[in-house]
């Protein structure tokens, strides 16, 4: 099978300091080069994901699991290293990024259908299946400031899922549904892996990795501590033991 | 590696962020789009009183829509102009965490200011035919000026909403500017009134040429000079083509600075 994604000693870093963007900062800094140390989030990371497979990314917070998801998908540049993505990514990695408080629950599955590249007619034809699918039903003409974090939750993971990604990328988010969203989420990533669907997906429920990934990638401050078969990978985290491989 | 491409329906989302924008400013005010027009009736009357009966020697019979040809356009570039810079900081959970094209944000901020537009073009038109104006043919070019200058006003808000992300400041740099403007564009007063020497200065400010548009089409009722039309164009394809620079060369790293 083909890489569906692949890293090549992908580093990515960032400026250590709290973001200051005044006018006299920048100034200042034309006069006064400050060579700022930058913060490694990502360090020299190689990983291949073959078309089908499910990815497990664990670590303490902190460990760049994120960082990783957001490279994935596409939405910053690493500093050094390649990144190759085969197919549609769709992404859960903010509850609700696209999200108004002040809209309708209609109105947002409209907005973030059109952001995630959906046509009228796409979105259309997909609105029941998503409403259905987050069971907001009786509350979807009310403002999504009325709902709770789990219905947005919701509503935000249907849209993701009803736009047919070939790769899904979900960063701990799940865990804020119920048991029976859960199973819900659980089943129809189960769907998409039964399609061929490639899935990374970061969490610290390891339950929850356990029974949908085949694959694990343990992170650690940016790097890699271990990786491979999802069984070892996750009882080696567990027990805090570094596998040697 | 390049930022991978995004297939989607651009119309559909402009229209969808229009909406939400327009949704969102009008859902908590009880007398929704009635503001879009009270602003600019309450600026007339006064500008009206002032210049009529307080310094005195306006005779121009439509003052009125006289005024008014110069605050729509000016109303509308100061909108879309201060929510288009800071649209990008603004919209920072969608730069951040949605994989759209990001010059999306600052063209749909802009966007978004006409439909407050074509609701106070709407009352432009009635006050052309409540002032004893008839419809004319030179109304063809209404859609033509205005496209012209909302790519104008597109071009400015791409450069400026991306350095607004590394310069903070920017917005209001951008505000006081709106500001002094008021004064420099004719709006309450004619442009034959401006000295000779300043008039090609005048002519190349492109708010200035768009007033200067509305009131031949609607009062004089005839069609723009070409060289006003010209100027626009000009207007409009540099400054978006200096926009879209700035904004490819800086956005790969709004995500690290907002």
């Amino acid at each position: 099978m083909a890489a569906a994604v692949r890293f090549d000693h992908v580093t990515k870093t960032f400026a250590h300091r709290a973001a200051r963007m005044l006018l006299r900062d920048r100034l200042v800094e034309m006069v006064r080069p400050s060579g700022r140390q930058r913060f490694e989030a990502l360090h020299d990371i190689s990983f291949e994901l073959p078309q089908g497979e499910s990815l497990a990314l664990i670590g303490p917070n902190g460990a760049g699991k994120s960082t990783l998801l957001n490279l994935a998908t596409g939405l910053t540049l690493p500093d050094s290293g390649d990144i190759h993505v085969e197919g549609r990514v769709g992404a859960l990695l903010d509850l609700g990024a696209g999200f108004h408080f002040d809209l309708t629950g209609a109105e947002n599955v409209r907005v973030n259908a059109a952001l995630l590249g959906l046509s009228r007619r796409e979105t259309g034809a997909r609105f029941d299946e998503i409403v259905e699918f987050a069971g907001v039903r009786e509350f979807i003409d009310e403002p999504v400031r009325n709902y709770s974090a789990g219905m947005t939750l919701r509503l935000a993971f249907a849209v993701t899922a009803c736009t047919d990604p070939d790769i899904l990328l979900i960063d701990e988010v799940l865990g804020l549904g119920d048991q029976a969203f859960q199973a819900q989420c659980l089943d129809k990533i189960r769907a998409f892996q039964n399609e061929g669907k490639t899935i990374m997906l970061a969490s610290h429920s390891l339950e929850l990795l356990a029974m949908l990934c085949g694959r694990a990638l343990w992170l650690d401050h940016g790097r890699v501590v271990a990786a491979g078969a999802a069984e070892s990978v996750l009882a080696a985290y567990r027990s805090g033991q570094v596998p040697v491989s | 590696m390049a930022r991978r491409k995004w297939h989607g329906d651009y119309l559909y989302l402009f229209q969808n962020l229009v909406m939400k924008d327009f949704r969102i400013r009008y859902r908590n005010m009880s007398l929704g789009v009635l503001w879009s027009l009270i602003n600019p009736l309450v600026m007339m009357g006064v500008l009206t009183f002032l210049f009529r009966h307080v310094f005195g020697g306006q005779s121009e019979p439509a003052y009125p829509l006289f005024v008014l040809c110069g605050l729509v356009p000016y109303n509308f570039f100061i909108g879309a102009f201060s929510t288009g810079t800071t649209s990008i900081v603004m919209n920072a959970p969608l730069v951040k965490h949605v994989p759209v094209p990001r010059e999306v944000v600052p063209v749909a901020a802009v966007l978004s200011n006409g439909v407050h537009l074509m609701i106070q073009i709407a009352l432009l038109i009635a006050l052309t035919l409540l002032s004893g104006l008839r419809p004319s043919i030179a109304w063809v070019w209404l859609p033509v000026v205005w496209a012209l200058y909302m790519t104008f006003v597109c071009g400015l808000a791409l450069g400026s909403s991306a350095i607004n992300v590394f310069i903070r400041d920017t917005r209001y740099v951008v505000e006081s500017f709106n500001m002094v403007l008021f004064w420099l564009v004719p709006i309450f007063y004619s442009f034959s009134i401006i000295p000779q020497r300043y008039v090609e200065v005048y002519k190349f400010n492109p708010v200035a040429a768009l007033v200067l548009a509305m009131r031949n089409i609607l009062i004089d009722g005839i069609p723009p000079p070409m060289s006003l039309v010209l100027n626009l164009v000009i207007a409009a394809s540099f400054t978006l083509a200096v926009g879209l620079l700035i904004f490819g060369r800086l956005k790969a790293r709004f995500y690290e600075h907002i």
